[in-house]
């Protein structure tokens, strides 16, 4: 069972509206105060990574509900120039923007699941899960 | 909207009150500094009390107005950091060296004065 709710990501501003529908979200599945916290700073690394890198993009919330097991599972997907080397940016302090570099590695210690499939020129899709436990 | 500063002899205090987006963020840092210049404020206190998640753009805003503040003579000391907030920047892999912190706004100020030297 799945119920999606979708920002599109095109402005700073849908960055903050993505963070509070997936706060929003987390509260309502019964997540705490530090999986909310993580959920929320989770989108907002990656809302942010559409807006600098992609120009535009769609940041969904999916409310899981697997083997009686709930979940919500982020996905961010944009149509951008995708990510060459996928190793490389997966990789600790990698930056092309000139911020601090936490980015994707920080992103997947955050939440449970991680998974990115990208091709140059075609886009990139993320998909990130937090587990309720 | 703008993020108050308020002068208390020579400290700012500041407290964020509500989830920072980038323009605000970017408004405050600018803010703080012409204050401290107005002010000549030797010291400032920023409490994020109510700030329940810090990403790494705002973490790098927070970092770069600390490190700014500090080559205009002044020394900042961040307090009131929530539990969640504190891990979440350590899992994502921000470090804010350097940085003074304190539980609250009251120990801040001690820990202001106390390396203020007054």
């Amino acid at each position: 069972m799945e119920i999606q709710s979708c920002v599109t990501i095109l402005n700073e501003w849908d960055i903050v509206a993505a963070r509070q529908l997936g706060r929003n979200v987390a509260k309502e599945l019964g997540f705490g105060t530090v999986d909310q916290a993580r959920i929320t700073t989770a989108i907002s690394e990656l809302a942010r990574n559409i807006y600098l890198y992609a120009g535009q993009g769609q940041l969904c919330i999916d409310r899981l509900n697997e083997q009686g097991k709930t979940g919500l599972r982020i996905i961010a997907i944009d149509e951008g120039p995708g990510i060459p080397d996928i190793r490389k940016v997966m990789e600790d302090g990698f930056s092309t923007s000139g911020g601090l570099g936490a980015g994707l590695p920080g992103v997947r210690r955050l939440m449970d699941d991680f998974n990115i499939d990208s091709n140059p020129g075609e886009g990139t899709d993320i998909r990130a899960t937090k587990w309720l436990r | 909207m703008r993020i108050p500063i308020l002068k208390l002899k020579d400290c700012l205090l500041v407290s964020i009150q509500w989830e920072l987006d980038d323009q605000t963020a970017l408004q405050f840092q600018e803010d703080l500094l012409k204050k401290i210049h107005e002010t000549n404020a030797r010291g400032v206190v920023i409490d994020i009390t109510s700030i329940d998640f810090i990403d790494s753009f705002i973490a790098k805003v927070l970092g770069d107005v600390i490190n700014m503040s500090r080559l205009m003579g002044a020394k900042v000391v961040i307090t009131g950091i929530q539990p969640a907030v504190a891990i979440t920047l350590v899992e994502l892999g921000i470090r804010l060296d350097d940085v003074m912190t304190a539980l609250d706004l009251e120990k801040g100020l001690e820990k202001l004065q106390q390396e203020l030297g007054d």
